[in-house]
């Protein structure tokens, strides 16, 4: 099988990370942690927190989270130094509680570590996924990747300060 | 140089510089004024018969001017060549600076795109036609291009896909209004329809051709961004903004910070469901903001410092409520980092389990006004003072575009305008109904009608809209306003004018005189075009506006807002109707709800459900009876609405059914 692509710094990248998920009726504590780097739900990081900190201590094996839309920015906030990676999952392309979660982790919670969307999104979200603030980019299935290297750059300018943006235009804008 | 006086001097002198420019300054400077002898006497004598010479003022010229001049050509004799040319240049340096300055507000009634706002467009242009090249290849699903094209308009509807421009606060100018009539006969069927917010819908475009019609719009500061899907809408306000006699402050500059923060925001591009945003900057709120997801309202606090009156959580639709205040008096300084708090909160908050349950109407209802005040407050506490805190400067930049255009001193009554009153009344008529008053002396806005019998309310044709162009162009600065009703309006008109004006609206099927009346009702493109609809709204229009054809009888029954929507998404505002009709599908039948008792403005009201809903064929009848239920028991000078809200609506009740057993109430239909 090849490996995973991802979008990092405007390129294609191979990815090592496994996206960790619960089966319905799994108990998070129950779960099983397979060898390498993982991105856990927030619920299997609050019932193995010890267990994954170990694994990254011991074997320097690095620790992620994802976050589903709906989950509760104030449960990890206190831990965003544990995570070498934080996700945002999109599970559908129409919900786009993602881009508030990334914009508060890099603008509220100063979290400077890589910041990595997946899911639904595609070409036509890279923009905006990139001002809210991530900087890494697995394209859902069936998509191409290769295009959406090309978004980066549909505007020129933009209004509105983001993450990658501190100041609007207007304190900018120079008549 | 007859016309400006600008040129003897200023233009003379510097030409001849550059075509002799080996003769000394002084022999130009003197030459020039030789010549200006003859040439001034010519100009001058004609000024004076033409009585365009003020005595007083030539006389002090003259006082100052000639001892002025005789010591000039002394001195300039003896400064160097070099010195006399920096000084030459240095004064019309600075005249040039001012004339430029001067002129620069009686150019910009309106907000005028800069290199920033014009790359922004044409690269969400660009970016339309990629996304729609690869919808057409087959590399983009219906579900993917589905919220891309509706964030740029896009509807798939019955009769194939209609585009839905946006009038970014119903203002418009000649040339846009020109460009419309021009993209409705290229790639439609020669006509537009005005919508209550303020938009121009073509419903019969082709695909394919959208983006050519993005490019040629983007010409002229035209696009159709955000016009449609979840994210936030255009923002409308007062169509008499800048003119209304009751005005607080003028909303437009305002609406276009908003727009401009609103455009492409890449946080709220995918909210629960649409977000629109209406502002007001006069006493009587004409914007219906409490019945927007967001409704602003201009104050000044004891200080007279501006800021705004929030309105959450209002809208129509399934599920109609009134907005509810979440801040008195929002210093104007927060209101993008304050809206941001409250967009933020209903993005991460709203509910996405149902889409007719996701409006941020539903979140303010369920959690209540103190609770969702509470939460945007705490998200707020973050964002205030941030970048996003509006400055002097920028208020004042966009402030300047809309300057007042350069009014002529006019007397309060023109008395040819007067006269003709007197002699017309079919001119009369029209002034009554589509001319309001204007706060500055000697002018008028005037309320060009999209309303007739036979015609869809607020469809307009290619020539319809390129003679509203010449009008606005002609009689009204060139500049044009979409009002919520679906008409249009000329804002800026001298009283003097309104005669010619008439005559050339008249001419272009756009002087019905019913502004206000039972002909001038609100509908919904309903089951015609519409996708959404359960039933059409314009062959009820149409039944109601001939029932009500003769001009005595509409105007004897005066004031009266009638609104008619083709389904719960209440795009024709049914609610709002002192009568609304709502189109209701019954095992696959058209049948017709109405509500009575609906307001807009300050007091805005919900209407309530009369009784079970009608067949179309009987519309006509119960809105007559309900009508004839108003004249009987009607004080003098008593509105429709006056009558219902004295009398409750128990009489009307009984008038619409006449067959006692017919009145039960029904909930939904």
């Amino acid at each position: 099988m090849a490996n995973k692509q991802i979008i990092k710094e405007r390129r294609l990248q191979d990815d090592a990370w496994k996206v960790v998920t619960l089966v319905d009726g799994e108990a998070p504590f129950d779960v099983c942690l397979p060898v390498g780097p993982l991105l856990v739900p927030v619920a299997v990081w609050k019932a193995k927190k010890a267990c994954l900190i170990h694994r990254e201590y011991e074997h320097g094996t690095p620790l992620g989270i994802w976050l589903a839309p709906g989950d509760d920015l104030a449960e990890i906030a206190a831990d965003l130094d544990d995570f070498t990676v934080i996700a945002v999952h999109f599970p559908k392309l129409a919900d786009g509680r993602g881009y508030s979660t990334a914009r508060l982790l890099r603008e509220r919670h100063g979290y400077d570590g890589e910041l990595r969307a997946f899911g639904d999104i595609g070409r036509d979200q890279i923009f905006f996924l990139n001002r809210v603030g991530f900087d890494a980019f697995v394209i859902g299935e069936g998509k191409s990747a290769e295009e959406a290297l090309a978004a980066f750059d549909d505007f020129p300018e933009t209004y509105q300060a983001a993450a990658d943006q501190p100041d609007p235009l207007f304190r900018r804008r120079v008549a | 140089m007859t016309i400006s006086s600008v040129g003897a001097g200023a233009l003379g002198v510097t030409a001849l510089t550059f075509l002799y420019p080996n003769l000394a300054t002084r022999r130009i400077v003197g030459s020039d004024i030789a010549h200006a002898v003859p040439l001034t006497l010519v100009a001058g004598l004609g000024h004076w018969w033409l009585g365009t010479v003020d005595v007083v003022l030539l006389v002090s010229l003259l006082i100052g001017s000639l001892p002025g001049i005789a010591l000039g050509a002394h001195f300039a004799a003896r400064v160097p060549e070099r010195a006399l040319r920096g000084l030459l240049a240095s004064v019309l340096l600075l005249i040039g600076g001012k004339l430029i300055r001067e002129s620069r507000p009686q150019g910009k009634l309106m907000y005028k795109y800069d290199d920033y706002d014009h790359s922004i467009v044409q690269a969400r242009v660009a970016q339309f036609r990629g996304q729609t090249e690869r919808y057409l290849a087959g590399t983009l699903s219906d579900d993917e291009f589905r919220p891309l094209r509706l964030q740029n308009g896009l509807y798939i509807q019955r009769h194939g896909p209609m585009l839905r421009l946006a009038v970014p606060y119903g203002l418009l100018s000649a040339a846009q209004l020109r460009r419309f009539a021009d993209v409705a006969r290229r790639y439609d069927r020669g006509f537009g329809h005005f919508t209550t917010r303020q938009n121009l819908q073509l419903n019969w475009v082709k695909l394919p051709e959208v983006p050519q019609i993005l490019a040629d719009l983007a010409q002229d500061e035209l696009h159709a961004i955000q016009t449609s899907g979840n994210c936030i809408r255009n923002i409308t306000t007062d169509h008499f903004a800048g003119v209304a006699a009751d005005e607080i402050a003028d909303p437009r500059p305002w609406a276009e910070l908003l727009r401009q923060w609103s455009t492409l925001h890449p946080e709220f591009a995918y909210l629960p469901r649409k977000f629109k945003v209406a502002i007001s900057g006069a006493k009587e709120d004409r914007a219906a903001i409490q019945v927007h997801d967001l409704g602003l309202q201009l104050v000044r606090n004891d200080a007279g410092e501006l800021g705004f009156k929030v309105h959450a959580g209002g809208g129509l639709g399934r599920t109609p409520l009134l907005g509810q205040v979440v801040q008195e008096s929002l210093p104007w300084q927060h209101l993008l980092s304050y809206t941001e708090a409250l967009v933020r909160v209903f993005n991460r908050y709203g509910r996405r389990d149902n889409a007719y349950k996701a409006r941020i109407k539903i979140l303010v209802k369920a959690i209540g006004r103190e609770e969702f005040a509470r939460q945007v407050d705490a998200e707020w506490a973050h964002l205030k003072d941030g970048p996003a805190t509006l400055t002097t400067a920028e208020v004042e930049r966009v402030t300047a575009q809309f300057a007042a255009p350069a009014y002529e001193t006019l007397a309060e009554n023109d008395l040819c305008h007067l006269a003709h009153l007197r002699e017309d009344k079919a001119f009369s008529r029209w002034v009554e109904r589509n001319v309001q008053a204007h706060k500055v002396a000697g002018y008028a806005a005037v309320t060009l009608s999209l309303k007739k019998p036979g015609a869809a309310p607020g469809d307009a044709s290619s020539e319809q809209m390129e003679a509203a162009a010449d009008l606005a162009e002609r009689f009204s600065f060139g500049e044009i306003r979409v009002s919520h009703e679906q008409n249009l309006i000329l804002a800026d008109v001298p009283q003097r004018e309104l005669y010619t004006v008439w005559h050339r609206a008249k001419a272009a099927g756009l002087a019905s005189p019913t502004v206000g009346l039972i002909q001038d009702l609100i509908a919904c493109p309903g089951g015609d075009f519409c996708s959404l609809a359960n039933a059409r709204s314009l062959p009820i229009a149409a039944a109601i506006q001939e029932r009500f054809e003769d001009l005595d009888y509409q105007h004897d029954i005066g004031e009266l807002e009638l609104n008619i929507s083709g389904c719960m998404n209440s795009c024709g505002h049914h609610h709002l109707g002192a009568i609304g009709i709502l189109g209701v599908d019954k095992n696959g039948e058209e049948w017709y709800q109405v509500t009575l008792g609906g307001r807009q403005g300050n007091a805005a009201r919900i209407g309530e459900v009369i009784g079970r809903s009608f067949a179309a064929a009987e519309v006509p009848d119960a809105i007559e009876r309900l009508i004839a239920t108003y004249l009987a028991h009607r004080h003098a000078d008593e509105r429709f609405i006056d009558t219902f809200d004295r009398i409750g609506e128990e009489p009307f009740r009984t008038a619409a059914y006449p067959h006692p057993h017919q009145s039960r109430r029904v909930a939904n239909g």
